[in-house]
């Protein structure tokens, strides 16, 4: 936890980080605190608590798990935890609707894994 | 919901731009614009990973980051990743092409303003 509180020390007394995240309108200001579903470039998935971020996109997510997709079994769901992801690994945050999301039968989805993005 | 970002008002790109910029930050700039006059249509975003996205444009910014509402995967069969996801971020940097809507694209104003900026202003 302690780690949490620092960095939102750091992001507020940076008066230049401020300014650039008022400035962009794709901030994720509004997902703070809410799940999402991080895709990054090599095409995982990672669903967690969004409890930071920056201009350049980095994120904290926190009580993360991995959704592995795979066409053989269902969805695998592997424990993370706390995690910080640099920005530029980073696809697409969703935001996860929770009732939609429980209402998802993940052990009997199946589906190819997403590819690597390749630029 | 958050009061739409940038709506209207901004149909003329060059205009508000220092000449004093660099030509690739202009040209960013003239893109930023673009897409700005596209929020509230709904577009179809391609990454780079094959996902093909569709939603409604809520923002932009100027990295050309995405911001849709009440998105769904073209091809859910096949991409059923996103199905509890119903507003999402897109990073720029994994872009690959935007679908727009036939109607949202002023071809005589983009050829303007491109031929503007290839000749520097």
């Amino acid at each position: 936890m302690s780690c949490i509180y620092d960095f939102s020390i750091l992001s507020t007394t940076s008066l230049s980080c401020i300014r650039v995240s008022e400035m962009s309108a794709g901030t994720l200001e509004s997902l703070v605190g809410q799940t999402i579903s991080v895709i990054t470039n090599d095409g995982r998935i990672i669903v967690g608590v969004l409890r930071g971020f920056d201009q350049a996109t980095n994120i904290i997510l926190d009580e993360s798990h991995e959704r592995v997709y795979s066409t053989k079994i269902g969805v695998q769901q592997l424990v993370l935890g706390l995690y910080i992801i640099r920005g530029d690994n980073i696809s697409v945050v969703g935001e996860v609707d929770e009732e939609l999301d429980a209402s998802l039968d993940l052990e009997k989805l199946k589906a190819h894994p997403l590819k690597p993005v390749v630029h | 919901m958050a009061p739409p970002l940038f709506v209207g008002d901004v149909t003329l790109p060059l205009q508000f731009l220092d000449r004093k910029q660099s030509r690739t930050q202009s040209h960013a700039m003239l893109f930023f614009s673009y897409f700005k006059d596209l929020v509230g249509r709904e577009v179809t975003v391609e990454l780079k990973n094959d996902l093909a996205i569709r939603g409604t444009l809520i923002s932009v910014d100027q990295y050309l980051n995405i911001k849709l509402e009440n998105t769904r995967a073209v091809d859910q069969d096949n991409f059923p990743h996103m199905l509890s996801v119903r507003n999402c971020f897109i990073r720029g940097s994994v872009v690959r092409y935007v679908q727009l809507p036939p109607e949202g694209v002023d071809v005589d104003l983009l050829h303007d303003a491109t031929r503007r900026e290839a000749r520097g202003g």
